[in-house]
Parts: structure tokens; sequence; C-alpha cells
């Protein structure tokens, strides 16, 4: 009997997440001159390389996440308890 | 503005993979105890030709981000205490500020050399202070037997959470007490201005909330990674003022330190909690070694002992990287050797609960 505790598996997830990081990460270094002119200008541009590290940190944290999930990586069932 | 290119290296394939896998064990051990990846990142970057402050403000670029991932992943989790993490991160950054002054003065007094030295003193004075007595404190609770049983809150803790200073006590869920922010400020500033000398303020922020506040372990190292976000978050803002990010190296790294910060979360739900001190009072032992290896180059360059020939310079620089990467390598182990014995104890354990309810 499969046990109670197996979940379906979010591959979907995984490979829309991927997607979108490898384009991110296609963009930055097929258009690596644009971005370090612009990036490296300083004062109000500070905001850029901020916004870019949020941005990709959204799609590939949740893409790593899933990642390891679909590998079947997961915590361990039982919470360690916590003061 | 006319050398601004000239601050950004040109990238090939090997030199990707190189960021990716640093920023990969990095982010493992980072998941794991809080902390940790940039002390190799920064000096591994300049050894790419990046120019240091380049180095250093990439790797601050990329260490909010995967501190932000690590932390919401350990939330999940229950670990995370927000509120002590934006508290310590706020006076952490504070500290942040007067540490790279401090930097910044004794680079003009005393040259390169001189903040080397500096530099490699900090690592060597407190890594040997607080990394031996996190280490000595893990083998103890290891030879007692005791390392399944919950952590007993110290004397230096007891004593902290027992003084009442009316107008500064704030409740925390991971201590489950109220202490006074007087004694949470000092700490924060102690652990930013670490993270400016040392880049790695972790090494100061989770032993002084295990051994002075009283939090356990696996939430002083989860919460550690909200202080790494805030701390980060401000510093990677003022080097991007002045343009010193290279966007391109922060993210390659945080490629690979995302895949690693997320596995190094999951290794936490598997370990016992003394095996956070394992890890941290090894790497920062080792780290010890490497930097004190170096001592004797900046004391040469600044003419305190006799000059050393250019083949022992070599020798010790190359010596004292190979260690640093091999203390980060030894964290990183310890980690995949702890979860899979935790995965393979978790696997019998549900056997055996399905063996005795006649579910097989």
């Amino acid at each position: 009997m499969a046990q109670s505790t197996t979940r379906k598996k979010p591959v979907g997830k995984m490979v829309a997440m991927g997607l979108v990081s490898i384009a991110l990460y296609a963009a930055l270094l097929l258009k690596q001159d644009l971005i370090n002119g612009s990036f490296a200008k300083g004062g109000i541009y500070a905001f850029l390389p901020i916004v870019t590290a949020f941005v990709f940190s959204y799609f590939h944290g949740a893409f790593t996440g899933h990642f390891w999930t679909v590998l079947g990586v997961e915590a361990a069932k039982k919470k360690k308890e916590v003061k | 503005m006319h050398d601004i290119m000239a601050n950004f290296i040109n990238l090939d394939a090997i030199t990707i993979l190189y960021l990716f896998g640093v920023g990969f064990v990095g982010g493992l051990v980072s998941g794991f105890i809080g902390s940790g990846g940039a002390f190799v990142l920064t000096p591994g970057m300049m050894s790419l030709g990046v120019p240091g402050l380049v180095a250093v403000a990439s790797n601050m670029c990329h260490k909010f981000p995967k501190a932000l991932v690590g932390a919401i992943k350990r939330a999940k989790y229950g670990q995370v205490d927000v509120k002590l993490g934006v508290i310590l991160g706020i006076s952490a950054e504070a500290g942040v500020l007067y540490g790279a002054q401090i930097q910044e003065n004794i680079k003009k007094a005393f040259g390169d050399a001189g903040s080397n030295l500096y530099v490699s003193l900090s690592f060597v004075v407190i890594l040997a202070t607080v990394g031996g007595f996190v280490l000595r404190d893990a083998w103890k609770t290891y030879k007692s037997g005791n390392s399944q049983e919950e952590e007993k809150t110290g004397k230096l803790a007891k004593w902290v959470q027992s003084i009442n200073i009316p107008g500064t006590m704030v409740y925390f869920k991971s201590l489950n007490a109220r202490i006074s922010v007087l004694f949470t400020i000092p700490l924060g500033f102690a652990t930013g201005m670490l993270a400016a000398t040392i880049a790695v303020g972790g090494f100061i922020g989770v032993p002084a909330m295990i051994y002075v506040l009283g939090a356990p372990s696996l939430m002083a190292s989860a919460t550690e990674l909200v202080i790494a976000f805030v701390m980060g978050l401000g510093g990677s803002f003022k080097y991007a003022m002045h343009g010193l990010v290279d966007i391109r190296l922060a993210m390659i790294i945080l490629a690979g330190s995302l895949f690693g910060i997320q596995l190094g979360a999951i290794g936490t739900t598997y370990v016992k909690p003394f095996m956070i001190k394992v890890v941290m009072g090894s790497i920062m032992v080792i780290v010890l070694f490497s930097r004190g290896l170096m001592v004797p180059v900046y004391l040469a360059q600044l003419g305190l002992i006799g000059a050393l020939s250019d083949t022992t310079v070599k020798l010790l620089k190359t010596t004292s990287f190979a260690i640093m990467i091999f203390a980060l390598l030894l964290g990183a182990f310890i980690v995949l050797r702890a979860m899979w014995q935790g995965k393979q104890a978790e696997k019998l354990r549900l056997a055996s609960g399905a063996l005795e309810h006649g579910e097989v």
C-alpha cells in the first residue's frame, strides 16, 4: 500500500522555474557589456544589481528547491523539536 | 568612469564552473551553519584577477539573496527567530560600517600589508578563541553521550536572561525568554565588525547567540541567515553606489550556492544539534591555520621581520589557500555525511514503524 506521506513531485513547477532561470542567466551572459556598463554607474543605478539579485533568487531559489524535492531529497519527516 | 570596465574580468567556461562549484560548497555550509564560504570566495575571485573591493562587493551581493532563500527554507522548519535576526542585523550593519572605517584607517596608515596583517591576526585570534571553544563544547557533548538530548542553556546565557533592565526587555521565541537589547546590540555590532574584517560575521554571531543569549544551535545558525541578509543587503547597496558590484560574478556564485543552501538547510533536519558546532568549530580551527601561515608574509612586507624569498612567499600563499579550500570541503563532507546517516536512520525508523503496524 502506498504510504499516505507520498506526495506528487513538483516536476512541472521545477521545469517552469528552471526555464525562467535559464533565460535570466542567458540574458545576463549574452548582454554582459550592456549590463556591466549600466550596473557599474553607481549612485541611483545601485538599485539595478539589488533588484537583479532579488529576481534571480526568487526564480532560481524556487527552481533549486523543487529540484531537490524532485530528486527525493527532502526534510526529515518528523520535525526536530525546537524550544 | 573611464576605468569602470577594468573592474570586470572576462568570463570563460572554466571560470564560470569554478565560481559555480565554490558557490555550491559555500552555500551548502551556509545553509547548515548560517555562514561560511565567503572566506574562500573572496580570495578565490581575487585569484582570477578580480580587484579586491569588487570581489568583496560581488561576494556580498550573492550573500544576501542566498541568505534570504536559506532563511525562508529554514523558517519552514520552525528554526528562524526573525525578530532576533532583524535586531541583531541592524546593530551588525553599524558594526560593518565601523569595521570598514577601521580597515580604511589601517590601510591609510600602514598600507596593504598592514591591512592584510590586521585581517589575518583578527582571523587567528578570534578563530582560536571562539573556534576552540565551540569545538571543545561539541567534543564534550559527544563524549558525554548526551548528543541526543536537548541542549541546555549555559551559565552565561542563564545570567544574561536573568538580568532585567526596564524599558529594554524584548521577548525572543528562540530563547523562550525576555532579554535586554543592551546585550544584543554589542553582539550584533561585533558580528558586523567581524563581517567587515574577515567576511564571515557568523563566526561571532552564531556562537554569541548560543553561548551568550542561550539560543539552541539550530535556531542560532538559522537566525544568522537573517542577520546575513540584513547586513548583506545594506553592504551590497553601499558598494553598488560606487559601482563595485560585478553582478555576473555574484549571480553565477548564487546559481551554485542556491543549490547548496537548500541542501544544507534540509540537512539540519536530519542531524543532532551539536553537529552545527562540530562543523562550525572544525572550519574555524582549520581556517585559523590557513590565515596564520600568511602572518609571516605580511610581517616581512612591513619590515618587522627579515625578508622572505619569493619561493617561500608563493609556497605560503598556495598552502594557505589550499587549507582554506580544505576547510570548506571538510565542512561540506561532514554535512553530507551527517545527512546521509540521518536519512538512513529515518528509513530504518519508518520501516520498523511499518512492520509494527503490520503494514508490510
